[in-house]
């Protein structure tokens, strides 16, 4: 032992080893009653170690080319050793990732957890969202099936709807007068080097930003408060060994959960990895029905709900904009909510149902977003859009206006 | 030298103008990564013109000829077909062709084409691109009871008359482009081509 702590020391001296293991793990005070929405932070990071783990692994057999991307899929799959099973952790990986980051993200908002002082904490976590969401699309261009090709059509194409430099931008970003060859190496380049990098990059801040601060919990109250007289928070314990061993257990839980839809249903009923994708890309021929990934589908109903033209404002800006200010305005959401209390335990009943109906009314929008929007589709992702949008709105309003209950002093 | 010899003024100017200049070579390295996404040489080279005959296709039939990897629609329309695409203009977004981006001059008429009975159109559409399907018949279809002929895009439910017309409803906003075409002779056309007889 003696020896061990003399290594440590030689090490402390030339890098902060024990000092940055006690600042965020050992001597980092969680507050004692996390429930079972703290354990989907774990798990989206542990999706990123897959999806980083299992992408570096794939590169080794897929080649970047729209001759040859197809076939090398086609290649990982059938003739190299696992390489179904490697091939599934990631796109499966893919829709878990989203499943957990979705989770993650519900927790904050019942909990209160971008409130002063963590809106940094949200602001980087919707940052990573937003990357997320761009690697992912590039991801899903690279098999080069009927439904990467026409997706990435699609999506790119939405950026022909801004104002005179629309149809420049599209074409310096497809690099060709359509998309090809070109388009798929230069989103294989984004989606295994630059993004991955700007992602990693920002869960570090993520994290940084809420050691700093420190966890929120359900009840909202800070543990901060009430220390014990060497400055400890009475209602923290330390993260390790605490929270590290309890999150194991979540982590096996979690992973039964996903190897059943890995090896039994990795395509996810065609939600996962669309029918059509298994159709090598063909420029000339659109599929019967264009659909985005479910972890898209609620933007994407969003975008389908503006159809009226205006003279100034096209149906087809109109939707781009609405998707666009969907995502932005989750940025802002620290400054909407002017609730004296973090916590929906502690807030009034039209908050709370306002965001049970809230989030129902998104996994509606996901899953219109799947589906043709032709009349009754139409019609419901329109009301809810509005509704989307209103949650939002009016939400300065009803949390400043209303009554609110107590929040204990202690945990 | 001491600091109070420090000369602050001096100091400032010297950080100022050190950024400034720091940024303007930021600025101009970005130019070749800015630059390198644009077409390749290659990429437009490859935009050469395609040829087709244009003899077999029966009225009111269609045959796709890929131009710059795009799909171009040949389609020839029966007289009935032309002859409604003239009462059509209450229902249409664009019907005069005022988006002279959308068709080269010599097609900037009702059927948008050299020749009426031949339609030459990018299968593009002018929403989010994808490829809208044809649809001949005078006859009612599901998304339209009054249908007079045209395209249907799957994706978002575009609609367009047989001259590539956007109906009013639709999401695109624009007419389907008429790509520059001529006719070599009687029954061979040249996509990307605008001179007659070149």
């Amino acid at each position: 032992m003696n020896k061990f702590q003399a290594f440590m020391g030689w090490l402390d001296h030339r890098l902060p080893v024990t000092v940055t293991f006690e600042k965020h793990m050992s001597k980092y005070y969680a507050p004692k009653n996390f429930n079972f929405w703290y354990f989907f932070g774990v798990f989206s990071m542990l999706m990123l170690a897959n999806q980083i783990l299992t992408g570096v692994w794939l590169t080794m057999s897929y080649t970047p080319s729209a001759e040859a991307a197809f076939a090398s899929v086609e290649y990982i799959m059938r003739d190299v050793e696992l390489g179904w099973l490697i091939r599934y952790m990631h796109s499966t990986g893919a829709s878990f990732f989203f499943l957990v980051v979705y989770m993650h993200m519900f927790r904050g908002l019942m909990y209160g957890s971008y409130q002063k002082p963590r809106e940094l904490i949200w602001i980087f976590g919707m940052f990573i969202y937003l990357m997320l969401m761009a690697e992912a699309f590039m991801g899903y261009v690279l098999p080069w099936g009927q439904m990467s090709y026409w997706g990435a059509q699609v999506i790119i194409s939405l950026f022909g709807a801004i104002p005179v430099i629309g149809g420049d931008l599209v074409q310096w970003i497809r690099g060709d007068f359509l998309i090809s060859g070109i388009t798929l190496n230069r989103f294989f380049a984004l989606h295994v080097i630059a993004l991955p990098l700007v992602i990693v990059a920002l869960v570090v801040l993520h994290i940084l930003a809420l050691h700093e601060v420190g966890s929120n919990n359900p009840d909202g109250v800070d543990i901060k408060k009430y220390k014990d007289e060497e400055g400890r928070p009475l209602d923290g314990v330390p993260f390790h060994p605490y929270y590290t061993v309890h999150d194991m257990v979540g982590i096996v839980v979690f992973l039964f959960v996903f190897s059943f839809v890995l090896f039994f249903m990795p395509e996810g009923g065609g939600y996962f990895l669309e029918k059509p994708n298994f159709e090598e890309a063909n420029g000339l021929k659109t599929p019967e029905h264009i659909a985005p990934v479910w972890y898209f589908g609620a933007f994407y109903t969003i975008l389908r709900a503006w159809t009226i033209d205006l003279p100034f404002l096209s149906s087809q800006l109109g939707g781009v904009i609405l998707m666009g200010a969907a995502i932005a305005i989750l940025f802002v959401l620290p400054w909407l909510d002017r609730s004296p209390v973090r916590s929906w335990r502690y807030k009034g009943w039209i908050s709370r149902i306002n965001l049970v109906v809230f989030a129902l009314f998104f996994i509606l929008l996901t899953w219109l977003g799947t589906q043709p929007a032709s009349g009754l589709y139409q019609i419901l992702g329109q009301v809810g859009t509005v509704i989307y949008f209103a949650w939002f709105i009016t939400l300065p309003f009803i949390s400043a206006k209303e009554a609110t209950k107590p929040v204990p002093e202690r945990v | 030298m001491s600091n109070d010899g420090v000369n602050h003024g001096r100091r400032r100017f010297l950080i100022a103008t050190t950024s400034v200049g720091g940024g303007i070579g930021a600025v101009g390295v970005a130019v070749p990564f800015v630059k390198s996404w644009n077409p390749s040489e290659k990429a437009k080279a490859a935009g050469a013109p395609a040829k087709a005959d244009i003899s077999k296709i029966e009225p009111g039939a269609m045959i796709v000829v890929e131009w710059r990897g795009k799909p171009v629609y040949v389609v020839r329309r029966t007289d009935e077909t032309v002859s409604l695409l003239e009462g059509l203009a209450e229902s249409l977004k664009d019907p005069a062709n005022e988006d002279k981006g959308q068709q080269p001059a010599y097609a900037d008429n009702v059927q948008r084409s050299r020749k009426s009975e031949i339609a030459v159109i990018e299968g593009v559409c002018t929403h989010l691109g994808c490829a809208p399907k044809f649809f001949p018949e005078v006859k009612a279809q599901p998304f339209d009871e009054e249908w007079k002929g045209g395209f249907f895009c799957p994706c978002h439910g575009s609609r367009f008359d047989l001259a590539g017309r956007v109906f009013k409803g639709s999401p695109a906003a624009k007419n389907l482009a008429v790509p520059p075409h001529s006719y070599l002779d009687e029954n061979t056309l040249i996509i990307g081509v605008d001179e007659e007889n070149s």
